[in-house]
């Protein structure tokens, strides 16, 4: 309860000082809005449906590409971790690619599929999954060779062996890594949003460039704001009864939650 | 004192290691870890192994629980040859080498949930009468992390025992544990030991922890890694370890222990 009031106070001390800012006259009115307006724009978008609608259709867009992202990227990098020449391949191709920023991969998606909902899934889903796939591949290379050994000498081999000793014990280091592709998924599709322009359906990134088009800072700043808002609760619904299990069991970072 | 590798009269050989030889080659150099290394273990004896660091004890014990394949020589368990880790034959290691992500309870039960022949029930009783056995009956639900370094080897040694292996192979388990917890635990195996007669290979490089506990102490030399002797110890059980009457085998031991050093620095 006490963490929870701190946090407030700290949010309640940053929107006043934004309305101090804005009440100093310093800067225009148009391009740093007052947190009222913007809350206003944020209620009446979500009345009229706006919001919610466009928040869904990125949602999904979201979790379709990452979902993706990690079937694909997961066992991907299971493979590399146990096959050298996979590694000196796929591996470093991963390497490679993940340090390529995923909205480079706009332009590619832009000519190849054109103004449709393939491009967005293309650039998500390469946007996740040389991150994912780099994560497992260290997870698995990481685990104590001692578990393996302890569980041959109790007959667990081939499937048995990955699907009860390897995947568990890899377990923080997937989670850290899937955590990782969630980051670089939505980071991936914000470009996407912003740089492809479809009729198929309107998302968050498409009321932030409109935004932009007709000088909306309140809309700007809103939905910015709902963006970091959806990207905590994510964390928080997705991720954090994991962390606590790994907390919990291995007994790290007795401290945090 | 050199008596040759047999077992005892009229007692089943249980582990049988024929002409064993292992050589560990890296960039840098070369180690013949085992050279022609034969020994006989009988039925529900009690066997230490115990050599200077690099004579090839821990390689040996690998390779009888095949998790290591020998150059050459063959090992024959129940009289069929080892060709690969097996559940007649678990091993302890010196780490506890538990699973995290299970309780203490889960860990035991790993090894019986292989067990196709058991009940879900049956599993769930006897991975309950070994943590019992092991006095940690009132941490089934502990976590991993929770448990001391004594009990952490407990469960280890719950979960080797309970899918019933017939042989039991330990490498210096009580290594890593203060003194205090190795004392209550040479009393804990002992009494388990002799309830369920199990073979026990056990590896260590601790003279008194091996007088205290084998049937047979087996003296092991470095480079090549061979055996030096082997030596029967014919005191009465339960042992314990600070009594006067181990101080002879052990005095006897630690000087031969001394020789193979000399031996291996002056060749």
């Amino acid at each position: 309860m006490r963490r929870i009031s701190v946090a407030l106070v700290f949010f309640a001390v940053l929107v006043g000082l934004w309305e101090l800012a804005v009440r100093s006259g310093r800067w225009s009115a148009v391009l740093l809005p007052s947190p009222l307006y913007v809350a206003e724009y944020l209620w009446a978008a979500l009345l009229d449906g706006t919001l919610l609608e466009a928040a869904w259709v990125t949602l999904k867009r979201l979790l379709v590409g990452y979902a993706a992202g990690v079937l694909i990227g997961l066992p991907l990098g299971l493979l590399t971790s146990m096959s050298q020449t996979l590694e000196d391949t796929i591996g470093a191709m991963a390497l490679g690619l993940q340090t390529l920023p995923s909205v480079c991969w706009v332009p590619l998606a832009l000519v190849w599929f054109g103004q449709t909902e393939s491009a967005m899934l293309f650039v998500v889903v390469m946007g996740t999954v040389w991150s994912v796939i780099i994560a497992t591949d260290y997870g698995a290379r990481s685990i104590p060779p001692i578990y393996a050994r302890a569980a041959r000498t109790m007959g667990s081999e081939g499937m048995h062996k990955w699907v009860y000793v390897i995947l568990p014990a890899s377990l923080p280091f997937l989670v850290t890594g899937m955590k990782q592709g969630w980051a670089f998924a939505w980071r991936s599709l914000m470009a996407a949003e912003i740089y492809v322009t479809i009729l198929t359906g309107f998302g968050l990134g498409h009321l932030l460039h409109y935004g932009r088009e007709l000088n909306a800072m309140d809309q700007v700043i809103g939905i910015m704001i709902v963006i970091v808002l959806i990207g905590l609760l994510a964390d928080r619904l997705l991720f954090s009864p994991w962390e606590r299990f790994l907390h919990s069991r291995w007994g790290t970072n007795v401290k945090a939650s | 004192m050199q008596s040759p590798p047999a077992p005892h009269d009229g007692v089943p050989a249980k582990l049988i290691v024929e002409g064993v030889s292992k050589r560990f080659t890296s960039q840098r150099a070369t180690v013949q870890a085992l050279d022609n290394v034969s020994l006989t273990m009988a039925e529900g004896e009690f066997v230490c192994l115990i050599g200077p660091s690099g004579c090839g004890k821990s390689t040996l014990l690998d390779i009888m629980a095949g998790l290591t394949v020998p150059d050459s020589g063959r090992v024959l368990a129940d009289g069929k040859l080892v060709q690969g880790p097996g559940r007649q034959r678990l091993v302890m290691f010196q780490e506890p080498a538990l699973f995290p992500w299970l309780d203490a309870f889960g860990n035991v039960m790993f090894g019986l949930k292989l067990r196709d022949d058991l009940k879900a029930r049956e599993r769930k009783e006897i991975a309950e009468h070994f943590l019992k056995l092991v006095g940690l009956e009132t941490f089934k639900h502990a976590h991993v992390h929770e448990l001391s370094g004594g009990m952490k080897q407990r469960v280890a040694l719950a979960r080797a025992l309970a899918p019933n292996p017939q042989v039991l192979l330990m490498d210096e388990p009580f290594a890593a544990l203060d003194a205090l917890t190795r004392d209550q635990l040479y009393d804990d195996i002992q009494r388990i030991w002799m309830g369920s007669r199990k073979t026990i290979i056990f590896v260590t490089h601790n003279v008194r922890e091996a007088v205290c506990l084998g049937d047979r102490v087996v003296l092991m030399s470095p480079s090549p890694g061979r055996i030096a002797s082997i030596f029967d110890i014919a005191l009465p059980r339960p042992r314990d370890i600070n009594s006067p009457e181990l101080a002879g085998y052990t005095s006897r031991i630690a000087a031969a222990l001394k020789g193979t050093l000399k031996e291996a620095v002056s060749e």
